[in-house]
């Protein structure tokens, strides 16, 4: 196999999907000049005047996008794992005796285990966008006829917005929509809050379908997809199940470690100075997330400090810091429960973004940079700092980047992890697969103890003498080592058959992702 | 010699489960499992065998199914299995005691908090240390359904050498009688600190146990004093409550086991307690008789944190030094519960002031503004003192940095 060693030490071969990539360069290194891709001139005589855009079925709203063999199609992951969508659409494009196509969802679940059948039987050729579960296994294993490619949801909103991933027909599932294709995410039973991740579809596709099972008559209000991008509209009768789209609550974590690792961090970005007047942060919805969150409530009202923004992945505990004053604005990327969908339907200081405001490489700037601190998981961690995101330690993909890669650029990144799983260390000598560049990641927090990055001496300053356990990461990892008996073994891999690359936001390559042996 | 046995938990996250089959001939297979395989099924595999190997074993067939356990605890497995088929087999698979580990505690030491961990769940044991009790108990008593026991002692056994206790007291509560003498041939030798002894009923039961520890020490020369606290659970163990307090010069503190102790009297054990108030007395009164200290019962709702406080400044109130925790989240609030109280210290600075300006003066009488203080106020005082500079609430040398200020 042909390639190169990028800039973070991984050979990168000359093409994935016989496409040249570039390989990773470095941090902020590759700034390309071309310009933006645009989609095609549309005209308005060609669309009903009464703004009727209703067509019978997805299939009758394929014929007329023009489906074709090889064609790219693209969904949103708003429904996690309840979307019953994309199965649709694949059991559909099937039917039509359509192959050869690319799926490019911004993330797929274990829900889309039937796509396999289309991957098997050549209707879908490969898929870029996050794998995991039935699908994660099935790529891992060399069964994909193409390559995967693995994107944050900054760099997945950068390659259609380059040009990089040309969008054929984008298919956009609507909790709610107008006949027009003006549609939201705040209402009908699937409500999930917002579209944001269909954002950039929605913009670049050539042929857009909104399919939903809450038709309303014009106008959907608010519009947070605009019907003047929409080309048809289909009603489903279910396009998810709403308890898995949202969970009625969501929970924090009772494992006393994981609130171990949750306090240290709260501490942490108290001693540190971060936590003060006007500050802000993004936390997910896990379980440790969410209890940091707690603890970090408690302290904000100790010191009578309030945030001024704080990002979601919204939970009913944000919507707790926005109504009890704690926080001037949530500016929401994705709700994961009732009362995030709630609140960003009634309190306008709950925003919805999307991957363009908070995450865009090609954009002039965006929000996750200028967060103050932001608190995010690994599966692996090197003595460097470099942490992986998308493998298990057995080489097989787990999850995907989601907007972690894009969250690195905060001011304060920290990584919450457990310092081994099972008996598997999560700081070890060599990530299984390289997502995110050391010189980014700031401190890691486990329940064995703090690790901040050298390069960090502000930080080490201000936590001189602190109580907390901060250590050097080499000895958080002798002592898991000592724990788990030794170094694990490298993952048996087929070093000659790439199965995934894994793209760093500015569309370099920054790893790829190899065939695992069983 | 029996031919197979199997040992240990299926599908149970830290834990793994084994079956050895011993044969004739054929040499050693090893079939496994593992979650882990990939990262250390070579090191499962050359550890089995290197275990067998040294256990004598030439022809066997050693299934294990890995959920993730800790070497601590494959090795506790093979071991138990082992034994189980070839009970004569007197050596121990032992690894050297990790160096964290190699710490003694002081007989004079806080004892607020102890947490009860199951001896038989991995799980729960790797992480004890990391919540910082004053105490973790590993359970081979209540906690271990009794099919599970014998296997368990090897788990504490292995625990006890190779898991980080983060500097807290080791203990272990043994079980009841000839099980319990037997218990302390896995946890003597191996580091354990203090041997908590089940529903004690008078002082022979203490005695017996600790001719047993001595023995081992000798055997073993080991040269810390291993410490014992008795615990009541009955009436006629709170009636002997006293006698058994003297029962061994290494006894350190005496304590109570309320659900067996109400059981026993014929009560329901109620959240307010008048069931067990003067048992409960009784144990701070022999405690104290004895000068060792005197430690409550556990609270079950681990859900209830303002149930557990006020059950707290009740034991506190009526002189109790420490609680049981029977969950990690009950540590923290128990050991800032049995602190002393700001006011507390404050007051107890004051005596103390007063106390050497007297002393200065030559003066018997120690007064604070116009009021006398009583010798066993005084005496209190200094007791406060003491436990705010264990609970780190104030420097040892508050005295000098308080004329430093001035």
């Amino acid at each position: 196999m042909k390639g190169k060693t990028n800039a973070a030490g991984r050979f990168i071969p000359e093409k994935i999907n016989k496409k040249p990539v570039i390989p990773f360069q470095g941090v902020g290194k590759y700034i390309p000049t071309y310009r933006k891709a645009s989609p095609p001139v549309a005209s308005c005589a060609n669309y009903p005047k009464d703004g009727n855009k209703v067509v019978p079925s997805l299939r009758e709203a394929f014929k007329r996008a023009g489906i074709r063999d090889g064609m790219t199609i693209s969904t949103h992951h708003h429904f996690r794992n309840g979307d019953k969508v994309a199965n649709r659409i694949f059991d559909t494009i099937a039917e039509m005796g359509i192959k050869n196509t690319r799926w490019f969802p911004s993330a797929s679940f274990p829900c889309h285990a039937p796509i396999i059948k289309h991957l098997d039987a050549g209707v879908v050729h490969h898929i870029e966008g996050s794998m995991n579960g039935p699908l994660g296994d099935y790529c891992s294993l060399g069964k994909m006829k193409g390559q995967g490619m693995l994107r944050s949801h900054g760099c997945r909103y950068r390659s259609v917005q380059d040009g990089e991933v040309h969008i054929d027909i984008a298919v956009i599932a609507a909790p709610t929509s107008d006949p027009f294709g003006n549609a939201n995410g705040l209402t009908g039973k699937s409500a999930c809050g917002l579209l944001g991740f269909a954002l950039a579809d929605s913009q670049y596709a050539d042929k857009v379908i909104i399919v939903t099972d809450n038709l309303i008559p014009f106008p959907c209000i608010p519009w947070q997809i605009h019907g003047n991008h929409v080309d048809y509209v289909v009603t489903m009768d279910d396009i998810g199940d709403p308890s898995k789209i949202i969970s009625g609550t969501t929970q924090i974590t009772r494992s006393p470690a994981r609130l171990l690792i949750a306090e240290y961090i709260a501490r942490f970005i108290k001693e540190a100075g971060i936590l003060k007047d006007g500050f802000s942060f993004q936390a997910g919805a896990g379980g440790t997330s969410l209890a940091f969150v707690m603890y970090l409530k408690e302290f904000m009202k100790e010191a009578n400090v309030k945030a001024r923004f704080v990002r979601g992945g919204s939970t009913k505990y944000l919507v707790e810091l926005l109504e009890e004053g704690l926080t001037d604005y949530i500016l929401d990327g994705q709700t994961f429960d009732l009362d995030g969908v709630r609140s960003m339907r009634e309190n306008p200081n709950h925003v919805n973004t999307s991957p363009f405001t908070s995450y865009n490489y090609h954009g002039k700037g965006h929000f996750a940079s200028m967060l103050d601190v932001v608190v995010l998981g690994a599966t692996e961690i090197d003595i460097n700092f470099n942490a992986n995101v998308v493998t298990h330690s057995d080489g097989m993909l787990l999850h995907g980047i989601g907007g972690w890669q894009d969250c690195l650029f905060s001011q304060n990144t920290i990584l919450a992890v457990p310092s081994f799983r099972d008996r598997i260390p999560v700081i070890v000598n060599n990530v299984t697969t390289l997502c995110g560049p050391g010189e980014l990641i700031d401190v890691v927090v486990t329940e064995k103890g703090i690790a901040i990055n050298p390069q960090r001496k502000d930080l080490i300053k201000a936590l001189k003498g602190s109580s907390l356990p901060i250590k050097p990461i080499e000895e958080l990892k002798k002592e898991v080592e000592q724990i788990c008996g030794g170094a694990p073994s490298p993952p048996k891999v087929d070093k000659k058959r790439v199965v995934a690359a894994i793209q760093w936001v500015d569309s370099t390559i920054i790893d790829v992702v190899y065939r695992v042996i069983t | 010699m029996v031919k197979e046995a199997q040992i240990g938990k299926k599908e149970t996250a830290s834990d793994c489960w084994v079956h050895l089959e011993i044969k004739k001939s054929g040499g050693i297979k090893i079939e496994l499992k593992s979650k882990v395989e990939s990262m250390y099924g070579k090191a499962i595999r050359d550890t089995s065998e290197e275990m067998l190997k040294f256990f004598g074993i030439q022809n066997a067939l050693l299934h294990i199914e890995d959920s993730g356990s800790l070497p601590f605890v494959l090795t506790a497995r093979i071991e138990a299995v082992v034994k189980k088929c070839i009970p004569q087999i007197k050596e121990e698979f032992l690894t050297p005691i990790i160096p964290q580990n190699l710490y003694q505690v002081k007989r004079e030491r806080l004892r607020r908090s102890r947490l009860y961990i199951p001896g038989d769940q991995p799980r729960l044991i790797i992480n004890a240390g990391l919540y910082k009790p004053d105490g973790i108990i590993l359970d081979l008593e209540d906690a271990v359904a009794p099919p599970e026991k014998e296997s368990a002692r090897f788990i504490v056994r292995n625990a006890l050498r190779e898991v980080d206790f983060s500097g807290t007291e080791r203990m272990v509560r043994i079980n009841q009688s000839q099980m319990g003498i037997k218990d302390l041939d896995f946890i003597i030798p191996h580091g354990v600190h203090t041997v908590l002894i089940p529903k004690c009923e008078d002082a022979e039961a203490v005695k017996k146990i600790n001719v047993h520890i001595q023995n081992l020490r000798t055997q073993h020369k080991i040269k810390n004093e291993i410490f014992l606290m008795p615990i009541i659970e009955s009436a006629l163990g709170a009636i002997n409550a006293y006698k058994i307090a003297l029962a061994s010069p290494n006894i350190v503190a005496l304590t109570i086991g309320l659900e067996d102790f109400t059981a026993d009297i014929g009560a329901e054990r109620t959240l307010e307690g008048k069931e067990s108030f003067l048992a409960r007395l009784q144990i701070v009164l022999a405690a104290r008789a004895a000068g060792i200290q005197p430690i409550d019962s556990v609270f079950s709702d681990v859900a209830d944190e303002e149930g557990l406080m006020n059950s707290i400044l009740e034991a506190k109130s009526l002189g109790f030094e420490g609680k049981g925790c029977i969950h990690p989240g009950q540590i923290r609030i128990v050991n800032e519960g049995f602190a002393p109280s700001k006011n507390e210290i404050e007051r107890a600075k004051k005596i103390s002031l007063a106390l050497e300006e007297a002393q200065k003066k030559g003066s018997g009488v120690v007064s604070l503004g116009t009021k006398m203080i009583d010798p066993p106020v005084v005496k209190r005082a200094e007791r406060i003192l003491k436990l705010a500079i264990q609970n780190n609430q104030i420097p040892a040398n508050w005295k000098e940095e308080l004329k430093d200020e001035r």
